[in-house]
């Protein structure tokens, strides 16, 4: 593993390990000296072409926890937007040192590319391309969910068994994508929720189920339902009539909320769109996961650091 | 009267002939003896067609000369054994006018390389709201008779009915880049699995076939000649194949790459395979390959589309569209077609020679290799093989997307009008061809 | 490659009850003990001294582990290590004396690690150090302060320790 460019090309053996390392950084959360020296002399840049102050900061604060020096750099108002090349933005990058880049880019396969193309020589980390892929996403709702479900057991486990149901704008979404992936190569059964004008071409053959009703796939009894934000505008170009017909028919809403057995746990990537998606009463009770999402996902960020930017093969440990 | 002999080539019906040229025409087939002072071309083992005719090429100038030249561009088509091309409209300023497609079809007469016969846009600004004046470029020194929107497609039906019943007035054609535009907004490539996985905008079938179905009628209706650009899936060969049938007068072309490629090429976001229309499933490609070879496609033409390295050194959706295609398309049309045993030389000679020329109304290449036609043709080495890369590029661009594969055949020679414009593989110095193309030796 | 034994199960039991007395020996009367075992077999270790300990003065120890992955010095020269758990001891470490347990003692690079992760969790009152093996080669200046078997050995000779725990097996070999 020399960059994380998506989960589907992740083997389960990779990804456990991943969730495995996040557990012990996780553990360092509450010690006295929460820094840890391991990247110490390592640079990581940030390359964000997309806003995302979110993602944008639990990377830099995973990068800083384990004591690499980070350099954000933001595309807006730079060179970037005057028409400098993802080739010649990355070669800069590595110029001044870097040992590993996270891009978020707004085109689908830029980092890949990056990786790939032969431009440069860096560790790259995909924080999230178009609407491609995000693996850390992923990486920390199945972080999130290992450890609903197994607690202090959870350490080189998957997820056998468990039943994921993901709602929403599955076409434009990168969260979707990557989670379908790694939850099915973490052997999670996966069900597929969204109106035939937002599933992709081919979801008849991605590891899941597919349902266009949201009852439909809650009557399956999940231990997880992640709802997927939807973009307003989506309904412009007839995706669906209006977001009170969405909110109807794929919202989580108060009384679908409270039909989900006891024990379902409610997850979304943030940021939410309350009565829209999710309904305040699902968001905020103790079931959601919301908060816990924003947390792993430092851990699981210093996790992917970690193991590939700490040692001199690329993370084959 | 010295001349040139090409001693021992294989014609395409398959006889063994020498071939003398002479003042620009063919004036011996068969059995000849070099006059003193003819250039001598040893062809034992070569095949000679008659020069090739891209009824799809975009020379880029005027305004794209950054990405090719009308000289850099003819010079890739010699030496891929071009002696003519039809230069697509989508210049900056737009062909538009009689003024423009003049320039750059005296450009291409200035240079020699090949007959550059430019393509009028349909519309002004290939903006689709008001025809361009199609009759003043058709009565041009250009002879236009080939009007595209490429790049574009005329999506509004009143403007295409319109279009297509203007033109038959001058003979001319209306060639039309099929792409539904509402359903392909923001499109990357074939909207399929593929598509699905890689988080890249679809561009389906339908949005092709959707506007040929609706062409096809409208020619039929208006008792006009339609051409179609570029057809890229098996279900556009269906509904072509049924207008044919029913004697609706509709050409169609194939692009070398739609012939070979498939939409998996865009696994790894290399953008050099990111074209317009998008590159298909493998099942397209084998149906593409069938209506070639059956005749329900007509030609091959290249859409050779010149773009600097900046334009594919970047994220897939943020790239141009397009590839270069003069110099391979001989060669992949043999490893696609000629190799598979679909398309024999003959063949090749009809769809990338006799029908693009006659498709476009070009004169001097309905009757090839003959005695008293116009010296135009190519001798290729069907046995050679190069692997691809962008070394065998002569244009200004590099954006091939056969590198690293190997292909058959090799263009030796390319006469031009009785000018040689390649020897010995090697293309013949500009102010050789120019000077020559002056006298009209 | 042919391994020559050094100490069997009999053996190890012997040393690490010696090294189990002499620790409460040396502890200063109202210390806290905590063994923290260096993953893998330091761990191993940790827990049957702390056992031992147990049945001598019940009560008085805890045991858990410490690991110093993210530590090394030498983490961006090799291949990349997955860290393993850290328990520390409800009680924590400030103010005990902790023993830090290792299987064998080298360069003392991972002692030196260990040291530094150590105080991510606080402020022991003493550190000191056991080991089963000492084979000599230090690098550091670092010695142990409990060593089961001093081990004379060439650097380009590899010294196995093996532990029922891990292994399957208890024994300490050397071969060149």
């Amino acid at each position: 593993m020399r960059h994380l460019l998506s989960t589907k090309d992740l083997a389960r053996d990779d990804a456990v390990r991943i969730l495995d390392v996040a557990e012990e950084m996780a553990a360092t959360a509450d010690r006295e000296v929460k820094k840890l020296p391991a990247l110490r002399g390592k640079t990581i840049v940030n390359l964000f072409f997309e806003d995302s102050t979110r993602t944008r900061l639990s990377f830099e604060s995973a990068a800083k926890r384990l004591s690499a020096d980070v350099i954000t750099f933001s595309a807006k108002g730079s060179s970037v937007s005057k028409g400098e090349s993802l080739k010649d933005t990355a070669q800069t990058l590595v110029a001044m040192g870097a040992d590993a880049i996270v891009v978020r880019h707004h085109a689908s396969g830029a980092a890949h590319r990056l990786a790939h193309a032969g431009w440069i020589d860096a560790a790259i980390i995909n924080a999230g391309d178009g609407t491609h892929e995000h693996p850390t996403q992923a990486l920390l709702d199945a972080f999130t969910l290992r450890r609903r479900l197994h607690g202090e057991d959870a350490r080189g486990r998957a997820l056998d068994g468990a039943r994921v149901v993901i709602v929403g704008d599955i076409l434009h979404s990168r969260v979707a994508r990557s989670n379908v992936w790694l939850l099915a190569t973490l052997g999670a059964e996966v069900h597929l929720v969204a109106p035939r004008t937002l599933q992709p071409a081919g979801i008849e053959a991605w590891p899941a189920t597919v349902h266009e009703l949201l009852d439909d796939a809650l009557a399956t009894g999940p231990d997880a339902v992640m709802m997927l934000r939807i973009q307003r505008e989506r309904m412009h170009d007839a995706f669906f009539p209006t977001e009170r017909e969405y909110a109807r028919i794929w919202g989580l809403t108060a009384e679908r909320f409270a039909a989900l057995p006891a024990d379902t746990i409610v997850m979304h990537p943030g940021p939410m769109n309350r009565g829209l998606e999710i309904a305040s009463v699902a968001a905020d009770s103790t079931r959601s996961t919301v908060l816990d999402q924003v947390t792993n996902g430092v851990s699981i960020r210093m996790a992917v650091l970690y193991l590939l930017v700490s040692g001199t093969d690329g993370g084959r440990a | 009267m010295s001349g040139i002999l090409i001693r021992g080539a294989s014609l395409v019906g398959g006889d063994r002939a020498d071939i003398r040229i002479a003042d620009g025409s063919i004036v011996a087939v068969g059995s000849a003896s070099a006059e003193s002072g003819d250039h001598v071309i040893d062809a034992d083992g070569l095949v000679a067609l008659p020069g090739l005719v891209d009824l799809h090429t975009h020379l880029r100038e005027p305004g794209g000369e950054a990405s090719e030249t009308v000289l850099t561009g003819t010079r890739a088509a010699a030496a891929g054994g071009f002696t003519a091309v039809f230069a697509m409209a989508n210049t900056t300023p737009v062909a538009d006018t009689a003024g423009v497609v003049e320039q750059v079809e005296a450009l291409g007469r200035q240079h020699g390389y090949a007959t550059v016969r430019p393509i009028g846009a349909v519309t002004v600004g290939l903006a689709g709201q008001q025809l361009a004046e199609l009759g003043a470029m058709a009565s041009s020194r250009a002879q236009v008779r080939v009007f595209s929107d490429d790049g574009h497609c005329v999506a509004d039906p009143l403007m295409m009915r319109r279009a297509l019943e203007y033109v038959a007035a001058f003979d001319g054609v209306v060639a039309q880049h099929a792409q539904e535009p509402r359903l392909t907004e923001g499109a990357q490539m074939n909207e399929g699995p593929l598509s699905g996985e890689l988080g890249l905008t679809g561009w389906p079938a339908a949005a092709e076939e959707s506007i040929i179905a609706r062409d096809v009628l409208l020619a039929e209706h208006t008792h006009s000649r339609l051409h179609v650009c570029h057809v890229s899936t098996a279900g556009s060969v269906d509904v072509v194949r049924w207008a044919k049938a029913r004697g609706i007068q509709v050409t169609a072309e194939v692009t070398p790459h739609h012939l070979l490629l498939t939409d998996e090429t865009a696994r790894d976001y290399d953008a050099r395979f990111k074209v317009n229309p998008p590159l298909r499933r493998a099942e397209d490609v084998a149906a593409l390959r069938a209506a070639v070879a059956d005749g329900t496609i007509d030609i091959v033409a290249t859409d050779h589309a010149p773009h600097p390295d900046e334009s594919k050194e970047c994220a897939w959706s943020e790239a141009a569209f397009g590839m270069v295609g003069l110099e391979s398309a001989l060669s992949v049309v043999q490893h696609a077609l000629v190799d598979t045993g679909m398309l024999d030389w003959a063949s090749v000679a009809r769809v990338l020679s006799t029908t693009p020329a006659h498709i476009g109304r070009l004169a001097g290449y309905d009757r090839p290799l003959s005695v008293g036609a116009p010296a135009h043709l190519t001798l290729v080495d069907p046995a050679a093989s190069r692997t691809w890369s962008p070394g065998e590029l002569r244009g200004r661009s590099r954006n091939t997307p056969y590198t690293g594969l190997t292909l058959p055949g090799r263009v030796v020679a390319t006469v031009h009008g009785g000018v040689p414009t390649v020897l010995d593989g090697a293309l013949v110095d500009a102010e050789t061809v120019a000077a020559a193309a002056g006298t009209g030796r | 490659m042919s391994a020559r034994p050094v100490l069997q199960t009999a053996d190890i039991g012997r040393a690490l009850r010696r090294i189990a007395h002499e620790i409460l020996e040396a502890r200063r009367g109202d210390g806290r003990l905590v063994f923290l075992g260096i993953p893998t077999r330091g761990a191993a270790l940790a827990k049957r001294l702390h056992s031992i300990v147990e049945q001598i003065e019940p009560g008085v120890a805890e045991a858990g582990t410490l690991d110093v992955t993210m530590h090394r010095d030498d983490l961006g020269r090799s291949a990349t290590r997955a860290p393993a758990p850290t328990r520390i001891p409800s009680g924590g470490i400030d103010d005990a004396v902790v023993v830090l347990v290792d299987d064998v003692l080298f360069s003392g690079r991972t002692v030196r690690a260990a040291l530094d992760a150590l105080a991510d969790h606080g402020r022991p009152r003493a550190v000191r150090l056991a080991v089963l093996v000492d084979r000599g080669h230090r690098e550091l200046p670092i010695r142990a302060d409990f060593v089961g078997k001093n081990l004379p050995s060439a650097t380009s000779e590899r010294v196995f320790v093996r532990l029922t725990e891990v292994d399957g097996v208890d024994e300490v070999a050397i071969s060149s």
